[in-house]
């Protein structure tokens, strides 16, 4: 039986992490290498970096951030955050990342999906979503709609239909982020995430809202998802990763202890 | 020197990283010279059964593998590696190399555990219980878990060339040891602090079985 991942997520702006770390003494707070190391002791099943670098001459620091972070830890990452084209994609993958994630052009682009998919492979290839709850009405069905821009534009496009689109046009997994949990630290959505996860065939990666163990317990359980992706809660030290395992592991969700 | 296998099939870096990390001269490689003089084979892989066979006859490597395993050279399967190793693969149809005898097979659908549906690939991290003793899995703890990304899985055509058994929906042979071959259908390179115990100890292994 499969284990359910539990994947810390940073951010990543030229090269420095955004977040502040206040956990150990030794640690180069803002190095994403270090951070990136230190979960990995810690029993992280998986890292996703993402790159919020705003001018895209500066591309080239992510792609050496990764670089050093496959030197150090033998775990999958995945890398996202201005991934454009498929020669993008094969940029982070080169440079040692398990998989690319690919979210706003994917929207504006999904040929992009089909293409680096037919590349790389699927299992490459993580759909980001970000996503907002509008309500039902003729034109977003499921009552969920993609947004891109960190939530300030509305695409017209139902969620439910495009994550069902994305698993066709070969996105080998799904990191579904709720726009109205993002950042509240009061749980996932639980009802978005459980509607994807029962709609595709494919991984679903619960995003947006953690605050503590219990908020993972229910989005693995009751929201279906395979995996939960944290952030403030681990980087700012409130928890420790194998403390969240050892509480899911209590509650009868299977991960993984031994590491 | 360790050679690995490069015939296109994916990303081999990661394989790379993990061996050098570890301390052992390494080299990425398909000449022929380097396969000879090679001490041990490293046969990794992603991709698709059916390509990988077509390029590894183009690049005349599977004649170079075969010699080497006859020979008595350590050689380790990862992934795909692993699955061509075998006689026939149902992923596009596939006569495969044949250096160990049996199968490899596509998940049935719908596959179950209890009333879930399994989704397709098996891709992350999963126990492998090893059912009998070997130089390359020794120090492997009861509950250790690999990362895995596969869709299809190896049956050998005889229980004892079975090293490790891992559950999804159904059991199947996760790890196979086979005279001087040993083959995983995880990604040691991926699995933490485990999967890098058993690459090290494949490169301390002399090929004897015990």
């Amino acid at each position: 039986m499969l284990s359910k991942r539990i994947i810390p997520c940073l951010d990543v702006r030229a090269g420095r992490t955004t977040k502040g770390i206040k956990f150990k003494d030794n640690i180069d707070i803002g190095d994403p290498v270090e951070m990136a190391r230190y979960y990995y002791e810690e029993g992280t099943d998986e890292i996703v970096f993402y790159d919020i670098t705003a001018s895209s001459d500066k591309r080239d620091i992510m792609i050496d951030v990764v670089r050093r972070v496959a030197e150090e830890i033998f775990i999958p990452f995945s890398v996202g955050g201005g991934i454009r084209t498929v020669e993008d994609m094969r940029a982070v993958l080169l440079a040692g990342a398990e998989k690319v994630s690919v979210n706003t052009a994917a929207v504006q682009n999904p040929k992009i999906v089909s293409e680096g998919a037919k590349a790389f492979g699927s299992q490459c290839i993580v759909l980001g979503m970000d996503v907002k709850k509008v309500g039902e009405s003729a034109k977003i069905p499921s009552g969920y709609e993609m947004v891109i821009h960190g939530g300030r534009t509305y695409m017209g496009i139902d969620a439910l239909w495009w994550a069902k689109e994305a698993e066709n046009l070969g996105a080998g997994e799904i990191c579904l982020n709720s726009i109205d949990a993002d950042g509240t630290q009061e749980g996932y959505e639980l009802t978005l995430t459980r509607l994807i996860s029962e709609a595709v065939n494919i991984p679903v990666i619960a995003s947006g809202g953690a605050g503590k163990p219990e908020h993972l317990y229910d989005v693995l359980t009751k929201g279906k998802a395979d995996a939960a992706l944290i952030a403030s809660m681990v980087h700012y030290g409130y928890y420790r990763i194998k403390d969240i395992k050892s509480y899911l592991s209590e509650k009868g969700v299977k991960v993984r202890l031994n590491w | 020197m360790i050679a690995i296998i490069d015939y296109k099939a994916g990303n081999l870096a990661s394989v790379e990283r993990a061996v050098r990390k570890l301390g052992y001269p390494c080299k990425v490689t398909n000449k022929a010279e380097d396969i000879k003089n090679a001490e041990r084979i490293i046969f990794p892989g992603v991709g698709a059964a059916g390509q990988a066979m077509a390029d590894l006859k183009a690049l005349g490597l599977d004649n170079l593998i075969r010699e080497a395993f006859l020979g008595g050279k350590p050689i380790l399967g990862i992934c795909l590696g692993t699955q061509i190793i075998f006689e026939y693969s149902e992923e596009n149809d596939t006569t495969c190399m044949g250096l160990v005898p049996g199968q490899v097979r596509l998940f049935p659908q719908p596959l179950m555990e209890g009333d879930t549906r399994l989704k397709i690939p098996h891709m992350g991290w999963n126990g492998m219980k090893i059912v009998r003793p070997h130089p390359v899995f020794s120090g492997v703890e009861a509950g250790s878990e690999f990362y895995f990304v596969h869709s299809y899985y190896p049956v050998p055509a005889d229980d004892s060339y079975i090293a490790g058994l891992t559950g999804y929906g159904l059991e199947f042979a996760s790890a196979v040891a086979y005279k001087n071959l040993v083959a995983l259908q995880c990604h040691p390179e991926k699995s933490g602090w485990v999967g890098l115990k058993v690459l090290d100890s494949f490169c301390r292994w002399d090929g004897y079985a015990q």
